[in-house]
């Protein structure tokens, strides 16, 4: 391995540099190997799943190391819905848990910061959806959202919802139980950083006459930035990979399968392979090609 | 960007007077819209807490009467307690791993200069931006080439990749807002570097890596997706959840669920008290 050459740190001026090369080395080392064996190599390993061929007069599950670039092409075209579907919904998950997030982070940031008790309470309350299962608060939700629940009952006594409507099983309810799951992950961000925000950028803001709207896009807005970036990625990500709110037991049904769902089926339950393969290589190169463009074009490369 | 003087740019007396009346109106829309959203977070919590208290018979959905018998039975229900047991070791095993491992990479780069750095943050950072899914279907392909028997341990081998990264980012936080002059003070001492490390360097680093090992296990144990993808016909918790979802949750699951909640906002809470007990006592002597 080229670790050979690790040149001295500036905090290290009195230790030979070859001496602390070998304690750089012992320290990467084990870790670095496991992220390699655990994250680089399945991702390889799933690369070449995605190419193979079915074994010709061979069992269900059983596949032969191929180049057939078709598998992309027939799953991506099999699954264009379900593509479609993880996108736009983690979209509109993250544009919503963004409005819902912000004004709270801006309090606990901002407003609050007189009182340092109060502050760390209502975090504690934002992140304490965390402490309990993932799968049950998505399940709550469904009984919550059910035909039975008196929130259905009242939509539809006051007509909003028609008399034969549903809530769960619907696009509404997945894009709610995403946002729901998520708005956390957004609102940690936004309050690190708003809690840092300088104060006098905002008065600086009235005294040149802006009114409040103005001073919030004008100021807050802008450097909240990075608040902002990281809160979206963090909720963009998870939600479109995911599919437990999709799901047919929990928010959604057979017509709102996200991409998620069709890699857990393919793989798990139909033991096509190659197909869930390509579908999470497509995924995650859309991912990261979507991300790579959105920091690069907010200006904050360095964030990564 | 720096913050210009701003308090001398304007010392009339209307400035400061000004914001006020605006604010009795404007200002207790924030704080009311506020409550209302963290009010919204707690709903599902709530519910879950009030439903391990049903009385119901297979599944837990309309309300049927009050009862303790669930808390005090937990593990008469099938299959439950076995699979939470089995959350609790791997969270356990996980988290003792990626600690160690995350911990020490976290100082290595925070104190060290070598080649490939950027790529080996790159290889730290891609893991928390790769959906779940991927990671999981990425392990499960990797498995079936090798040949290899899903259950308990490659659980444990899942839950220890990802945490790690969670691992590298919680400690090199701590590991910069190190000081490096108290080391070289100890070592100017004649301690020995393994006296430096575990005399010095650690005990500062413990509250991060105490941090980052809470957060791994918070991770691990609530982690579902990746778990289904690897864990063959072994149970956790959450995967004990999904397969009841498809014919309805025991409240017993509730039960656990409510238990850990406690636990956990707990431990968050006594945390929070015991910092900021420190901080006012660093303060006083400040």
């Amino acid at each position: 391995m080229a670790f050979a050459a690790f040149a001295s740190s500036d905090a290290a001026v009195t230790k030979p540099p070859r001496r602390k090369s070998t304690i750089a080395l012992v320290l990467l080392l084990p870790g670095i190997l496991y992220m390699v064996l655990f994250f680089l190599t399945p991702l390889i390993s799933l690369v070449i799943t995605s190419f193979q061929a079915e074994l010709p007069g061979g069992d269900i599950g059983e596949y032969v190391p191929a180049l057939q670039w078709q598998n992309y092409v027939d799953s991506a075209s099999e699954y264009l819905p379900h593509i479609l579907r993880a996108f736009g919904y983690a979209l509109v998950a993250t544009v919503f848990a963004l409005i819902v997030s912000y004004p709270i982070a801006y309090y606990i940031g901002v407003k609050a910061r007189r009182w340092p008790l109060l502050q760390s309470m209502m975090l504690t309350l934002v992140i304490a959806p965390f402490f309990i299962s993932f799968l049950l608060r998505t399940l709550a939700w469904k009984q919550i959202l059910s035909d039975e629940s008196p929130v259905v009952q009242a939509l539809k006594a006051v007509a909003i919802l028609p008399a034969d409507g549903h809530l769960t099983g619907t696009p509404f309810a997945v894009i709610f139980g995403l946002t729901y799951n998520f708005i956390p992950f957004m609102t940690l961000p936004l309050y690190t950083t708003l809690e840092r925000l300088d104060t006098r950028f905002l008065e600086a803001g009235s005294d040149l006459y802006a009114n409040p709207a103005t001073t919030f896009l004008k100021v807050t807005v802008p450097l909240s930035m990075p608040g902002i970036i990281s809160g979206t990625l963090l909720t963009f990500i998870p939600a479109a990979g995911d599919y437990i709110n999709a799901s047919r037991d929990f928010l959604g049904s057979s017509k709102t399968a996200m991409l998620g769902n069709a890699i857990e089926a393919n793989f798990l339950t139909l033991q096509n392979y190659p197909v869930a393969a390509a579908l999470s290589i497509i995924l995650m190169a859309v991912i990261l090609i979507l991300v790579g463009v959105y920091v690069r074009r907010s200006g904050t490369e360095d964030l990564l | 960007m720096t913050a210009p003087p701003l308090e001398t740019s304007n010392p009339s007396p209307e400035r400061a007077a000004a914001p006020r009346p605006r604010r009795r109106f404007a200002g207790l829309g924030l704080p009311i819209y506020v409550t209302l959203a963290l009010v919204f977070l707690l709903i599902p919590i709530a519910y879950t807490f009030v439903f391990s208290f049903n009385d119901s018979a297979k599944s837990n959905i309309a309300w049927r009467g009050f009862t303790f018998d669930k808390w005090l039975t937990v593990c008469n229900e099938p299959g439950l307690c076995e699979a939470f047991g089995n959350s609790i070791l791997v969270g356990v095993v996980a988290t003792a791993l990626a600690t160690a491992l995350g911990t020490a990479i976290a100082i290595a780069l925070v104190r060290y200069r070598f080649r490939f750095r950027s790529s080996i943050s790159l290889l730290l950072f891609l893991p928390m931006a790769t959906p779940e899914v991927v990671l999981g279907a990425g392990l499960a392909a990797q498995f079936l080439a090798l040949g290899t028997q899903k259950g308990i341990v490659t659980v444990i081998l899942a839950h220890t990749m990802f945490c790690i990264s969670f691992v590298v980012v919680t400690v090199k936080a701590r590991v910069a807002s190190l000081d490096p002059a108290l080391e070289e003070a100890g070592r100017d001492l004649y301690g020995s570097p393994a006296q430096v490390f575990w005399r010095i360097t650690f005990p500062l680093l413990l509250p991060g890596i105490l941090a980052a090992a809470l957060l791994s296990f918070a991770l691990s144990f609530d982690d579902f997706i990746i778990t289904n993808f690897n864990s063959g016909a072994v149970d956790t918790f959450p995967k004990f959840i999904y397969i009841a979802a498809a014919r309805g949750i025991p409240a017993e699951a509730n039960v656990v669920a409510s238990a850990v909640f406690i636990i956990a906002i707990l431990i968050v809470v006594v945390s929070q008290v015991s910092r900021s007990a420190r901080q006012k006592r660093l303060a006083k002597l400040g």
